[in-house]
């Protein structure tokens, strides 16, 4: 084996975020992780690169037990990384980015020429024909990521962990991508991939690893596994024997008086798609992260303004540029990381719940503070919301709590559609059921709702209708009896060429 | 074309232009006596201004620049006038002052994971008051060998005198530019410049780099304080009250990006034969207030800011 782990558990305050996880890479193969959000595959690589110190267990390069300290040890060490957002800089010359820290020097003077000949023997190979003088900056974020690879290699050379590679790159760009790594196989580099694209990691991996909640739960050759199973692998469920029992109210509203968004998208986040939103309904969206759930949102909310496409309702068009515009047309978005998107921890909960519908009324004109605290109090009643006061500061409530404040704090805005961003993630049991009843309450009184989640359950139980989206694509919608978690499932891990036909 | 070359283009094209409206209206300012006035008037900006390019690039500022060169003149005049020492001693004693002024200055920034801004701000204060310190008068400086250095010149082509003052400038930007593009230290003032965190995964000695950082500026603001002395003659704690400004704007106008990552130490020579050419045109004019120097300085550094804010959309937008 060429890096193993065994029994590796790392934990931070509160969270397993490894559970005793032993992981083996072979010299000469694409070994793909995978596992949702949360999962520790993110964990396990820092671990494996020195960012992270683990608690116990042991990392083996070749069989002997190695500790590296920093990312600079792990490269002196054989294990080399590409992350995501490309760790090169911008501003420096391709050169001076390849050769950073081994210049070839005379005298303490750098020999241009020496450095840029060095540069273009660390690019040979990789089928790249660049100018390495030029700033890394001018080049695509594709060939920069080459170019991090090419480091990479040239200082590690033995194992290379790409994280997330494909996240920023288009179809053409990754077949190039792919081309250097599966020369780098032949070369007998053993290679870690992590991508959310399962098309990608079933074109490109040998084996497979799936995690789930710190756990290891599977390691398979890539060609044993389908998409079905890796997916009911990594979201820990088995398909259900029987359809959960739904008895959804009739939607109120027609298509009349509905919000009908005609293809609206944005170029590299999410394809053009349509959506009509009518009073009183909830629609669901599920697909795996990364898949164009959230971006979706974006869009819908103008935090990300569309490149395309209108947005009508039964007054007319709706201008939806901004967020801003899009409280004024009546549009709340609850996000899916609260605690950096929407709870302010040193606010009180009042001050939190009152955010919104101040910030569309303008500062200029307070809401009294009499006013305030009857709305505050209100909402801790009917959210039940477990707070000593309505001025305790929101960072000092538990999550579920918070969320609920996020929710107080769009409802006091009445809007007509609510966004909710995995609203239920990370809160306890009990806390989950009280928003999934909150949903129907507020349903009921006419508004409409978009919930996304990767509870297909939760999804099944509250929406009339569940939109699924793969690959930064709606690729299906499920009415009436289709609302299932299997069919749900289904049209996740349904391979492309028949979504195509569906389509 | 290099993007990133080009507000260096930008200035040296601005300069050859007021050049040329200074010709024609003063066919007299062609010539290498006010080229040789230029570079010996501006020296101690000049010298300072190549310190301040590498901290910028790195992403950082140094305000006590201004300071320490007073500083610097109040210590030589003190020292000449109660001991016997060379003038030469005295200026190695002070140039090693103010580069371990500058390398604790970097220290703290590092260590403390301070801004530059106040790190800096805290040693002007303490540069000035240090000066004070040394004597509230001015003190002139009277020493044969002060003489023998103001007088010592290299006669150009065309009767202009390259100074001593003026050389040791162009000698320093000379020193900058290969100390900036030529060596590791440089590469690394960069990288910095581009990003701290990044550069530290790349296996920058980040901590090393910033101590030289501003240990390089002290020792420039030192020589620019010994140059200072020399051009006046005496040393005095008032002195060069702002100078750190003047500095950072002949930079900026050179086309460095003031947030670091980005720039040339040849287009802060241009920078401040810039601002020098301003000052000149309205000598010879002889009727405009001088204000108006620090207007079309302000105007020039706007029009930068602008400039370096077009190029990084058209970067963005790439």
């Amino acid at each position: 084996m060429l890096l193993s782990t065994r029994d590796l558990t790392k934990s931070f305050p509160g969270t397993l975020a490894l559970d005793r996880v032993s992981f083996d890479l072979k010299a000469g193969e694409v070994h793909a992780l995978l596992g949702e959000n949360g999962a520790g595959k993110s964990t396990l690589i820092k671990c494996l690169t020195g960012a992270y110190r683990r608690d116990s267990g042991d990392i083996l390069f070749e069989g002997e037990p190695v500790f590296p300290q920093s990312t600079l040890e792990a490269q002196a060490i054989g294990i080399g990384t590409v992350y995501q957002e490309v760790n090169l800089l911008p501003n420096l010359t391709v050169a001076e980015n390849l050769t950073l820290g081994h210049q070839p020097t005379r005298f303490g003077m750098i020999r241009p020429r020496a450095t840029q000949a060095l540069a273009q023997e660390m690019l040979a190979g990789y089928g790249l024909d660049i100018d390495v003088r030029r700033p890394l900056e001018s080049y695509s974020v594709a060939v920069q990521q080459i170019v991090a690879i090419a480091r990479a290699v040239h200082l590690s050379g033995r194992v290379l962990i790409l994280d997330e590679p494909t996240a920023s790159l288009d179809a053409r760009e990754v077949q190039m991508l792919f081309d250097v790594v599966r020369d780098l196989r032949v070369r007998g580099l053993g290679i870690i991939f992590i991508s959310h694209f399962l098309d990608q990691v079933f074109e490109i991996s040998d084996s497979l690893t799936i995690l789930r909640n710190g756990r290891h739960i599977a390691t398979h050759p890539a060609a044993d596994v389908d998409r079905m199973q890796l997916i009911t692998l990594m979201l820990g469920r088995e398909l259900a024997e029987e359809t959960a029992v739904r008895h959804r109210p009739e939607v109120t509203g027609t298509s009349a008086d509905a919000i009908r968004f005609t293809g609206v998208g944005r170029r590299g986040r999410i394809a053009p798609f349509d959506l009509t939103v009518r009073k009183g309904e909830v629609i669901g969206m599920a697909g795996l992260l990364g898949s164009g759930r959230t971006e979706s949102a974006e869009v819908l909310f103008g935090a990300v303004a569309s490149d395309s496409g209108t947005v009508e309702d039964a007054s007319g068009p709706v201008d939806l540029r901004n967020p801003r515009s899009a409280i004024a047309a009546g549009f709340a978005f609850a996000p899916e990381d609260r605690k950096t998107d929407g709870i302010i921890a040193e606010l009180s909960v009042r001050e939190n719940i009152i955010l919104a519908l101040q910030a569309r009324q303008g500062w200029a004109r307070p809401i009294p503070q009499a006013e305030q605290q009857r709305m505050a109090n209100d909402y801790i009643a009917r959210l039940d919301i477990r707070t000593p006061d309505a001025e305790k500061p929101v960072g000092l409530l538990s999550g579920g709590n918070q969320q609920k404040v996020i929710l107080a704090r769009w409802l006091a805005t009445n809007p007509r559609f609510l966004i909710l961003d995995e609203p239920t993630r990370g809160i306890d049991v009990g806390a989950h059921a009280e928003i999934l009843r909150l949903i129907e309450d507020v349903v009921a009184q006419g508004m409409s709702i978009l919930v996304i989640s990767s509870e297909l359950e939760e999804l099944v139980a509250v929406s009339h209708r569940v939109i699924v989206v793969r690959d930064r694509q709606h690729v299906s919608e499920l009415t009436g009896d289709d609302v299932s978690p299997d069919t749900i499932l289904r049209a996740i891990a349904a391979p492309h060429t028949t979504l195509e036909a569906a389509e | 074309m290099n993007i990133r070359a080009l507000p260096l283009y930008a200035t040296i094209a601005i300069f050859l232009l007021a050049y040329l409206v200074c010709y024609l209206q003063f066919p007299a300012m062609l010539s290498t006596r006010v080229i040789g006035n230029l570079l010996t008037d501006n020296a101690y900006l000049g010298i300072v201004a190549v310190g301040m390019t590498v901290v910028i690039i790195s992403g950082g500022i140094d305000l006590s620049v201004g300071s320490v060169i007073a500083f610097s003149g109040v210590f030589i005049a003190v020292l000449l006038r109660e001991t016997g020492l060379h003038p030469l001693a005295v200026f190695a004693l002070l140039l090693a002052i103010t580069t371990l002024f500058g390398a604790a200055m970097g220290g703290m920034i590092h260590l403390l994971a301070m801004p530059p801004f106040i790190v800096t701000l805290a040693g002007m204060f303490l540069a000035r008051g240090a000066g004070y310190m040394l004597t509230i008068d001015s003190v002139p400086i009277d020493h044969a060998f002060y003489e023998t250095m103001q007088r010592a010149y290299y006669l150009m082509p065309g009767k202009g005198r390259l100074t001593l003052l003026g050389g040791t400038m162009v000698a320093s930007v000379i020193l900058g530019m290969i100390l900036l593009h030529r060596t590791k230290f440089g590469t690394n003032v960069y990288a910095l410049g581009g990003g701290e965190a990044t550069a530290r995964l790349m296996g920058v000695a980040v901590g090393r780099t910033t101590v030289l950082i501003y240990a390089f500026s002290g020792l420039m603001a030192g020589l620019a304080g010994i140059v200072f002395s020399v051009y006046t003659s005496a040393g005095y704690p008032l002195a060069t009250v702002g100078v750190e400004l003047n500095a950072i704007a002949a930079v900026v106008i050179g086309g460095t990006l003031l947030t670091g990552g980005s720039g040339y130490m040849f287009g802060t020579l241009i920078g401040v034969l810039t601002m020098g050419l301003i000052q000149t045109y309205i000598v010879f004019d002889g009727t405009l207030s001088s204000w108006w120097t620090k207007i079309v300085i302000g105007a020039l550094l706007l029009m930068f800011i602008l400039l370096q804010k077009g190029l990084l959309r058209l970067r963005l937008s790439h």
